[in-house]
């Protein structure tokens, strides 16, 4: 058998022994990218072997943290891709103002840079005042990140190239207090965001929304498991609630293609379909 | 195994001067090439998305951004999505992430080279081209150790010739060749029929 042989037998154990063990199961996440993610947990331990992670794993209470740290990677900006924020202003919000109240759901809310911008979206739309966002992950360092809304002062700069090309109304800054080369999210934004642990693998619905903002996470799952996330996308929208993806991300050959209509297909904007007899 | 038999899948990575040596590399194979190739090419943000279009343009060899879950086939040029990772999965198929930056860069070429080392083995030929920071050694290295094959483009001739420097001077090339040469030797190190391409 050849190390390569080797090494994948060590990190199918370990996926096993996470999800025996800490039940977080990652077996239905790509490969490719998740077998980077161990090796890098595994330098960062200084392991020279994978399988010396399992011992870690099964009795050591405080590696999971950083285990889930490493296997979860919150890499994200402010309006990344500044034309699905723009088609969001532009199509989709006009359509939710004619509800008296707007949910959202943000699954994969990472640090929180995304769902701070869809409320600056709505605020700028006026329709913060009867939103709710819910934004979730299942990396807690990145939550309490999320929670925080403290940035380095310097990514406002990018992030304000960003919003502009997103239809921006004011300036970046204006929805931060900036001290010591931090910025500070403005309340009236945060109140808005509820940040909560969801695991799309593991858990359920747990609210009825009117849009799910759920940009490259789908990337990193095999059919099966985005057929499973889809489902749940699917039962917790409302009739005619919208779907948005990343901008590689798509619904063909998945079991939900015909579920929704495609709206915008560049931007990934999709609407559930009222039910079929 | 034979020579002519080992090879499966090319891969190519190019940074500066990336358009015109792609140009030269992909337009002269012929539309029955009988094996993908996958390429990452560091561009400009917003120049990116127009790769797949402008190579399309002058390959026989049908081109276009590489989508997840797609799989690799013979005859096809797969081109990295700006702003993503490629790797090549177990089974042929694509994924993408968006994971931190390899080497400053995302697409980076070292996490192609890497995933498409553990995917064809052997069967994988890695073509390095100009550019100039050093992405691209670390995956060359991942595919000498499983056997593949190191293709570089001559750096005396390449328009920046860190990249390929780079990967010589770790020793890592099989083959150094002038960019006028290198579809030649990807012709002769291919398969001579075309390969039965599974969907
Ligand atoms: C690449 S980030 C995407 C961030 C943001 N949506 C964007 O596009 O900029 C992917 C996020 O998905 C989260 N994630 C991965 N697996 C998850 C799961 N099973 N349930 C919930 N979130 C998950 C990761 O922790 C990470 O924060």
């Amino acid at each position: 058998m050849t190390d390569a042989e080797i090494e994948d037998i060590e990190i199918r154990l370990f996926f096993e022994a996470m999800a025996l063990r800490h039940g977080y199961d990652f077996r239905n996440y790509a490969r490719a990218s998740m077998k980077r993610r161990v090796l890098a947990l595994a330098q960062s331990q200084g392991c020279r072997e994978l399988s010396a992670l399992i011992p870690r794993l099964l009795h050591d209470q405080d590696f999971l943290a950083q285990a889930l740290a490493h296997l979860s990677v919150p890499v994200t900006e402010m309006f990344r891709d500044p034309q699905v924020f723009l088609a969001l202003r532009r199509d989709v919000l006009p359509v939710l103002d004619s509800f008296p109240r707007i949910s959202v759901w943000q699954p994969g809310c990472a640090t929180g840079e995304e769902p701070y911008s869809l409320a600056i979206l709505l605020k700028e739309e006026g329709l913060l005042h009867k939103a709710q966002i819910y934004a979730t992950d299942i990396n807690d360092v990145a939550l309490a990140k999320a929670e925080e809304g403290i940035y380095p002062a310097r990514h406002l700069a990018a992030f304000s190239q960003n919003y502009q090309q997103a239809g921006g109304k004011a300036a970046l800054a204006n929805y931060f207090h900036t001290a010591y080369n931090f910025s500070k999210i403005d309340d009236e934004i945060r109140e808005r965001i509820v940040f909560a642990h969801h695991n799309l693998v593991a858990d359920g619905v747990f609210c009825e929304v009117n849009l799910v903002l759920c940009r490259n996470v789908l990337i990193y799952f095999d059919r099966s498991l985005q057929n499973r996330v889809l489902s749940l996308f699917h039962d917790c929208l409302v009739r005619g609630g919208y779907l948005c993806l990343g901008n590689r991300e798509s619904l063909q050959f998945t079991d939900f293609a015909d579920r929704f209509r495609v709206i915008d297909r560049g931007n990934r904007i999709f609407k559930k379909r009222e039910a079929v007899q | 195994m034979t020579a002519a038999t080992r090879f499966r899948a090319v891969a190519v990575g190019c940074s500066a001067g990336g358009l015109e040596a792609l140009r030269q590399l992909l337009a002269p194979l012929p539309r029955e090439f009988p094996l993908p190739v996958v390429v990452v090419a560091h561009m400009a943000p917003d120049g990116g998305s127009l790769l797949a279009e402008l190579l399309e343009s002058v390959c026989r060899l049908s081109v276009a951004e590489a989508e997840e879950k797609a799989k690799a086939l013979p005859g096809h040029v797969y081109v990295a999505p700006p702003g993503y990772h490629l790797l090549v999965e177990e089974d042929e198929t694509f994924s993408l992430s968006v994971d931190e930056k390899v080497c400053n860069v995302r697409p980076s070429i070292d996490v192609l080279f890497q995933s498409a080392a553990d995917t064809w083995g052997c069967g994988l030929i890695g073509v390095v081209l100009t550019g100039a920071n050093s992405d691209g050694t670390a995956g060359l290295r991942a595919i000498r150790q499983m056997g593949g094959y190191c293709l570089v483009q001559d750096p005396t001739q390449a328009f920046a010739d860190t990249m390929p420097r780079s990967a010589i001077d770790a020793g890592l090339a099989d083959c150094v060749l002038p960019l006028a040469a290198l579809a030649g030797q990807l012709m002769a190190l291919a398969p001579p029929q075309p390969r039965r391409g599974g969907r």
